[in-house]
């Protein structure tokens, strides 16, 4: 993408008003998407983008520039005005001397989707529509959405850190809608991950669209969710996302050093059930959250953050690393070439109890069952989270009974880490997800074995 | 945007590629770019200085109904036209759609809006750091319980075009700026956030001191708030709320939303979907809202739509393609999420016709009721297809008329058509806020509460 000698220029040019580190990040995307709605292929689309962010840190402080024009001159245009922003100090020189490392893949591709006729790319989403509208004569309505992406990134830094890399990823979405005397109700499925369209070898697309119309389809039938703290039992793989929420961003570094982390100053403390250990993995191979390098450069881990309910370790990136004097834990990510790196989670997942899942279900007198969490929300400063169930079944004398609408379930991350009373060994990881921070989404996994929390607030209208 | 291309280099580049449309063929460009800059300060120091810029094109061509698209981040001439061949080849692989097709002029007249202010671009480096200082320090001033997560200056300078093969030639350019502030506020154990914001076209206009007391406010409000018991309650919407949930309403009267059987409003055009007390209105010409415009993200005017009048629903709004469909007349709301975006039909700037009482004044009138200062999780939790509606709240209760303790973690929820229906008055203290729907008191009867 750029040759050695001009990241070597263009670092020492970002260095001359007295940086201490200067780091650049080009990133090369090409991208398929599309999209199937009203029961036809509606649109092809195809992108591109290329660039490279310039980071200059100088004390406490960071400039940052990006630009599109990837040639020499337009790095150096990028570089001054990041070194501008960075500081007003003393200028200096530095000349950096690059040392490529190798990257340990993670995530190996075997069908590249670029080289992927679009014709078969559209094929898919036609076997989608079908499957999904034969499941019931109820669905009205079904839209589908195909995309691959393919980034090539380069990192260089003052170090003399230069690390290359290239992730592919790939997704298939679908969301259908099921009309009855009750109004319509909506499913929703998708399957992605961090490989080539080898996927589609894998995994059954008929499969992912049945789920999402049978989700429709039982709605159909939903009574409203209750109202009020009742025991929610979570399925295997659809309940990552509480993790996400209630505890794995007042787990990030950045937030715990402002001290808008409620796990701030809890190392070695008991914040969780003993059931629980809870670990950021952006090792796990084809995951959607994996990674092989991190977007500074430092390779991906297994992170254990919480061992049998004690808080072990928050995740970090390079800056607040270096302001702690500790190493980094590959959690150092941004959503492109124009955003700084940020503290962010890979794949988050507990790993399985001992029981098992019908027990817990079988255990339970009144409660919720939830098959399936739409996305959520969480305050890290006071650790309030929100999620919404999109798939959820009454449970009435330790048997799944009736299905309920939708309805939010909220509650407080330490309080509910605590409340969990009962974990399967039935682990299996959830949808692709995309998270939400400072403006910048990237892609996260999360995962679960069943579990069950001994109260949350549902937010439903039935008394 | 605004009608006035200073350069017009964008629209003459749109121009040259709608000019190599083959036979038979209709082809639209959209072309933009930007500038922007935004300034974190922590703690009397900068956190970090971002000098962005970013430019890219989208193509749509369009040919024996057939669309297909494609889009770059530049604006480099081979590259375009690799872009261009790229949206053609992507054509044949979708299905026909008798609909498909580009916008139109419609003669509709543009009501010029004054979105670009030359003084922003005069603004120092020097100036922009201090008020995001300036910020900060104001906001610790206030409240010795208050700390800062971070305090922000931004601004940005966009422009755009578009041109068509059906005649579209449109341009434009928008500045803005805006200081923002995070705040966290501790008593003991206990900790709350809140936030502050100011908006202008130049630094002049930042009302500084509103986004500290705002931000200071919404922290400390909060302190000691407790979990409610669950029943069900009148709430006030504070205006913040009922903007976002306008937004939420205004996607259900989307045209697309319509034409693929996704809206719960379908069928029930010249309906009564509210109360008589509610008529909503699309107001992108009106200057006071955040998101005026004077064309949409088609090319044509931006036009004021009654949606809902005085309860009864009108009017959907369109984008081009849904406008054919559903054989109605244009509305100009073709709304794109930038160049690498197709346009879809959505509101553009949201208002509701006001009461005339103010907040207090409502208040004083409620026996049992919450007023909903904070929603959260709204993405998550309302389904706007099927009307399902439940979020997280935090606001203070109301008793005999009177505003008392705070209360946190508990949702409201109930149904989108019944909140239509179940209005009951609709306050006088219209706030124009930076999201796409403006904030008015809403005041809503018989909603469940859900907390201990």
């Amino acid at each position: 993408m750029i040759d050695d000698d001009v990241l070597e220029r263009v670092l020492a040019s970002a260095l001359r008003t007295g940086g201490e580190f200067a780091e650049v990040f080009a990133s090369d995307w090409q991208g398929t998407g599309v999209g199937l709605d009203d029961g036809r292929i509606e649109q092809l689309s195809t992108g591109r983008s290329r660039g490279a962010g310039i980071r200059v840190i100088r004390g406490e402080s960071t400039g940052f520039a990006h630009t599109a024009d990837v040639s020499e001159a337009g790095l150096l245009a990028a570089a001054r005005a990041a070194a501008e922003a960075a500081s007003h100090g003393e200028a200096g020189v530095r000349t950096v001397a690059l040392v490529e490392r190798s990257t340990r893949v993670v995530s190996p591709v075997d069908v590249d989707p670029a080289k992927v006729g679009k014709a078969a790319k559209v094929e898919l989403l036609r076997r989608v529509d079908e499957a999904a509208r034969s499941a019931g004569s109820a669905i009205a309505q079904v839209s589908a959405g195909y995309s691959d992406g393919r980034t090539r990134i380069l990192i260089a830094n003052s170090d003399g850190l230069l690390a290359r890399d290239e992730r592919v990823r790939t997704l298939m979405r679908v969301s259908a809608v099921a009309n009855g005397d009750t109004g319509m109700q909506t499913g929703f499925d998708s399957v992605g991950h961090t490989m080539g369209f080898e996927l589609f070898d894998k995994i059954s697309v008929e499969e992912v669209a049945r789920t999402a119309a049978r989700r429709a389809l039982t709605k159909l039938k939903a009574r409203p969710a209750p109202s009020g703290s009742l025991p929610v039992v979570i399925k295997a793989g659809s309940g990552g996302v509480l993790f996400h929420e209630a505890c794995g961003h007042g787990l990030e570094a950045d937030l715990v050093s402002k001290g808008a982390s409620v796990y701030r100053g809890k190392v070695g403390e008991l914040v969780a059930s003993p059931l629980v250990t809870l670990v950021d993995d952006g090792t796990m191979t084809h995951e959607w959250g994996a990674i092989s390098i991190d977007d500074e450069g430092h390779p991906s881990q297994y992170n254990v953050l919480i061992q049998d309910g004690v808080l072990t370790d928050y995740m970090w990136d390079f800056l607040r690393a270096r302001k702690e004097g500790r190493p980094q834990s590959g959690n150092g990510r941004r959503q492109s070439y124009k955003d700084l790196p940020m503290v962010r989670m890979t794949n988050t997942y507990v790993l399985n109890g001992q029981e098992e899942p019908d027990d817990i279900i079988r255990d339970t007198s009144h409660g919720v069952y939830v098959a399936h969490l739409g996305g959520g929300s969480v305050n890290t400063a006071t650790g309030d989270f929100v999620f919404g169930m999109t798939e959820a079944y009454m449970i009435e004398n330790g048997e799944i009974t009736e299905p309920l609408r939708e309805g939010n379930l909220i509650g407080n991350g330490p309080q509910v880490l605590r409340d969990i009373d009962r974990l399967g060994n039935d682990f299996a990881m959830g949808n692709p997800g995309t998270c939400g921070k400072d403006g910048q989404g990237v892609p996260v996994g999360d995962g679960q074995p069943t579990l069950r929390v001994a109260s949350l607030t549902v937010g439903g209208t039935a008394a | 945007m605004t009608s006035i291309d200073r350069s017009g280099e964008l629209l003459a580049l749109a121009e040259r590629v709608v000019a190599m449309a083959g036979p038979g063929e209709q082809v639209e460009a959209y072309v933009s770019r930007g500038l922007s800059t935004e300034v974190r300060v922590y703690e009397g120091e900068v956190e970090h200085f971002v000098s962005a810029q970013s430019e890219g094109i989208g193509i749509r061509v369009i040919r024996g109904g057939r669309t297909g698209t494609s889009y770059a981040g530049t604006l480099d001439e081979k590259i375009v036209a690799e872009v261009l061949a790229e949206a053609r080849d992507n054509l044949g692989f979708a299905e026909v759609d008798e609909w498909a097709g580009l916008a139109e002029p419609d003669g509709v007249a543009v009501v010029p809006q004054q979105l670009w202010n030359p003084d922003l671009e005069l603004t120092s480096t020097s100036r922009k750091i201090d008020l995001a200082k300036q910020l900060e320090r104001l906001t610790l001033g206030h409240d010795k319980r208050v700390r800062v997560d971070d305090a922000n200056y931004a601004d940005s300078f966009g422009e755009a075009a578009v041109a068509t093969t059906t005649g579209i030639r449109a341009a434009g350019r928008e500045n803005g700026c805006y200081v923002s502030v995070g705040t966290l506020a501790d008593d003991g154990d206990e900790t709350q956030t809140g936030f502050g914001f100011a908006v202008g076209r130049t630094v002049d206009e930042l009302d500084v001191e509103r986004a500290a007391s705002d931000a200071v406010d919404r922290a400390t409000r909060l302190l000691g708030a407790t979990k409610p018991e669950s029943r069900r309650v009148t709430v006030v919407l504070d205006p913040y709320v009922t903007a976002q949930f306008l937004g939420i309403i205004g996607g259900t009267l989307s045209g697309d939303a319509v034409a693929r059987g996704r809206s719960l409003f379908a069928q029930r055009l010249g309906d009564e979907v509210a109360t008589p007390l509610l008529t909503l209105v699309d107001d992108p010409t009106n200057p006071l809202a955040y998101t005026a415009t004077d064309i949409d993200g088609e090319g044509l005017a931006a036009r004021r739509n009654v949606l809902i009048d005085s309860g009864r629903l009108d009017r959907f709004v369109h984008s081009s393609y849904s406008a054919r469909r559903l054989a109605a007349a244009p509305t100009g709301n073709g709304v794109r999420g930038g160049y690498a975006g197709s346009p879809g039909a959505g509101c553009l700037a949201l208002n509701v016709v006001p009461g005339s009482r103010s907040q207090a004044e409502i208040i004083s009138g409620i026996d049992d009721g919450i007023l909903v200062q904070q929603v959260q999780g709204l993405h998550s939790g309302v389904n706007a297809v099927s009307g399902d509606f439940s979020t997280g709240a935090a606001g203070l209760v109301i008793t005999n008329g009177t505003l008392g303790r705070p209360v946190r973690e508990f949702t409201i929820a109930s149904t989108l058509q019944r909140m239509l229906l179940d209005i009951v008055e609709i306050g006088g203290d219209v706030e124009w806020l930076p999201m796409r729907a403006a904030g008015v008191s809403l005041v809503i009867r018989d909603v469940t509460m859900s907390g201990s």
